[in-house]
Order: C-alpha cells, then structure tokens, then sequence
C-alpha cells in the first residue's frame, strides 16, 4: 500500500475520539504510542479563572490532563492547547494557566481563543504568557514534524467578529501552502472551528471556507479546533474536521432545544466524564490514528 | 479678571465632565443578549451594565472608545456618557451581541 493510500485509508476509518479523564476521578493514560513512533496531543478550552456551577475548579481539571499527558509512557512530540487558555484575560488567570501547563514533559504550543484577547490587555498578556517567537502576524505559524506539515492559525481577535482569519492571514496561509507538494499530510490547527458548526451560536469561522478551498489539493487534511467543548466531526472530501473537548466544562449540542452557547451543568459524578483531551498519533509511514485513553 | 474667567472655564469643564446626579441607567446582560438593547440618555448620565448571565461577556464599543473587559457572572461596570451621540457596542466573546447607547445633549 503507498503511503498516500494508507492515510486516506486511516482518515476515513480511523475511528475512534479521544478522550480521556477517566469517570472515577483518575487520569487513565494508556501507552497510547508505540516507541518509535511520532505523536502529540491536543489539549483545550482550560477557562482558568472560571468559577460556577458547570465546575468550581477549574484548575483541578486541567492539571489532571496535565498529570495524565505526563503519565503517558512514550511522550508526545508537542502537546498544543487550541485557545481559551484563561476565562477573562486577567494575568491573574494567566499566571495561574503557566504554572499548571508549564509543568507538562512536552513542549508546549498555545493558540489563543477570544477568551484570551479581551479587551487592550488581554491579547499583550496572551502574548506574554504564550507567545511564540518564529510566529508570524498576530501569531499564527507552520512548521514540519514527523513527515507532516502544521499549521496553527488565529480566528480570534480580528475585528468584532469572532471567527475570522483576515485577508493579511489568508494571504500568509496561500503563501505557506503553495510550497507543499499535494501529498503533503496537513494539520490545521485553530480556536473556532474553520467549518460551520453552527453559526448561529458563533461556532464558525466566517472566512473559513477561504481556507478550506486552500486546502482541497491536499491528499489527507485533518483540521483540530476547539471553543465548542465536545467533539463533533465532519468528514468534506479529503479533509477531517475534529473539534475537542474542554479542560473545564462542556457546552449544550449545536442547536439543542431551550439551549444557549456557554457552561453547561452536568451532575458532579459525571463532570469528569465529558471533559477530556486528544491523542494523535502518526505510524512510522506517516498515517494517522486517534486513540480512545481512557475509558472506563 | 482673567484669572477669575479661567477659574470659571475650568469649572465649567469640570461640570461638564463630572456625572450627573441622575441614577445610571442599568443594562442587564443575559441570555446572551443585551437588555434592553437600546438606551437613552442624557450627556453625563451613567449606564451600568450587570452580568446576570452565567458566562463571561463584555460590552465594548464598537469604535472602542469604551471597554469593560470581562465581567463574570454577577460583576457590573459603570460608564459615564460625556458626549451626544449614537454608540454601538458589542460583546467581544460573544459577537452576536449588539446593544446601543443613544446620548442626548443637555439637561
């Protein structure tokens, strides 16, 4: 089987989502890699500074992920949280994410999400905290790891609108991509999902689709955001869309009936539950795999 | 004498500045909304905006003249309206939302 076979094959059956702190309160992190073999992790959504009914510690959750990815046996090669590191932006909140993520094995690769850049303040103490030196405009930034090329954008803080890339980052993003031979496998990384979840509730990014048609020449796509706190999938010709789930609390369905976008509460015993993080994993010819951690 | 009409100016000016007596105006924030999405008042009126919804929001005007940052659910932010005119102002976490403040001249 070719290379290029093999990752359309896994994309389309590969099946399982991630997930991961386990029911009983402990951190079930299986060898989810073999040696050898090149992986990381996606983590989300961490809300620190939040404090309500949908959880009333969040710090507590987001260092049991932290805890289950450093228990994890082989290591992953980098470990990217996908925005809303803080709930407000204050530096309280930042200090607080720091101390808890700057103890993760792996290194660390933060996006912001619109959480992150309230206000003048907000986006200079992301950038602060979190901020990569080889980043290019607002802070988005590509790279090549383990026969893939990454790519993490920013749909955040542009205008008033909260999914949007801009023209400036459209244009950085053609310009990247068109070095890239077609069987090139991608990973696009960003806060708001690139395709419409549902955008009523904000849950898309309005200049996505400009993206997404940069996209389409690629042989295997796998696109990884966050902000809507579950997984919800979608499958558009070669390219996978995958959202994650938080770190703090999760959201209502897209469009449940009487429902709204914001902390859902969920009964205490089952908090653990439905918060969580993703593996993936990349075999030695370079296919893709995401693994079930923990289960209970 | 021109000491005494500069003292006058600055009084003036300080007047004009200060907030008014009147009680501010509340906007309340829930359900993802503004409520009620459009006041009016006067120049050197107040409006207050309280986050009764529970998640975190903003009200920022949209030429940015204003910002409360975040507020968490319960916490309030109070902003004095010095000039007349018509400001539009959104939630930076939620965009979506969208209120107005109409700012009428004079007493």
């Amino acid at each position: 089987m070719r290379r290029r076979d093999f990752v359309h094959h896994v994309a389309w059956t590969g099946a399982g989502i991630v997930y991961m702190l386990g029911a009983e309160g402990v951190v079930r992190a299986t060898a989810d890699a073999a040696p050898g073999t090149f992986s990381f992790v996606q983590i989300s959504d961490s809300h620190i500074g939040y404090s309500g009914p949908a959880n009333d510690d969040v710090r507590a959750t987001l260092q049991k992920a932290v805890t289950g990815i450093n228990a994890m046996p082989n290591q992953p090669a980098f470990v990217i949280h996908t925005g809303d590191v803080t709930h407000l932006s204050k530096a309280v909140e930042f200090d607080d994410a720091r101390a808890i993520l700057s103890t993760l094995r792996a290194p660390l690769i933060t996006l912001p999400g619109e959480h992150d850049v309230i206000g003048v303040e907000g986006p200079k103490r992301f950038a602060a905290s979190f901020g990569r030196k080889d980043a290019a405009g607002r802070g988005w930034s590509s790279w090549d790891q383990g026969g893939i090329h990454f790519v993490a954008l920013i749909n955040v803080g542009e205008g008033e609108t909260m999914g949007m890339l801009g023209e400036e980052q459209l244009a950085w993003l053609q310009h990247d991509l068109a070095a890239r031979k077609p069987e090139t496998p991608l990973v696009v990384f960003g806060h708001v999902p690139l395709f419409a979840v549902y955008p009523e509730w904000g849950w898309t990014t309005s200049d996505g689709t400009k993206a997404i048609a940069m996209l389409r020449r690629f042989a295997a796509v796998t696109v990884l955001n966050g902000h809507i706190h579950q997984v919800v999938e979608q499958t558009d010709g070669a390219i996978r869309f995958a959202t994650a789930r938080s770190t703090a609390f999760p959201q209502a369905a897209p469009g449940a009936p009487g429902a709204k976008p914001g902390p859902l509460k969920v009964a205490p015993d089952s908090l653990l539950g439905v918060l969580g993080y993703r593996t993936v994993q990349v075999e030695g010819a370079g296919s893709w795999r995401e693994r079930t951690l923990a289960q209970s | 004498m021109r000491t005494a009409l500069l003292g006058a100016a600055a009084l003036v000016a300080l007047l004009a500045a200060a907030p008014s007596a009147r009680p501010a105006t509340v906007v309340h924030i829930r359900d993802d909304a503004f409520v009620p999405p459009s006041v009016t008042v006067r120049a050197g009126d107040q409006v207050t905006f309280i986050n009764d919804d529970d998640d975190a929001h903003t009200a920022t005007a949209d030429d940015a003249s204003w910002d409360s940052e975040g507020l968490n659910q319960g916490q309030k932010w109070t902003h004095a309206f010095a000039k007349a005119g018509k400001i539009a102002y959104h939630c930076t976490v939620h965009p979506m939302m969208h209120g107005t403040v109409v700012v009428r001249s004079g007493s």
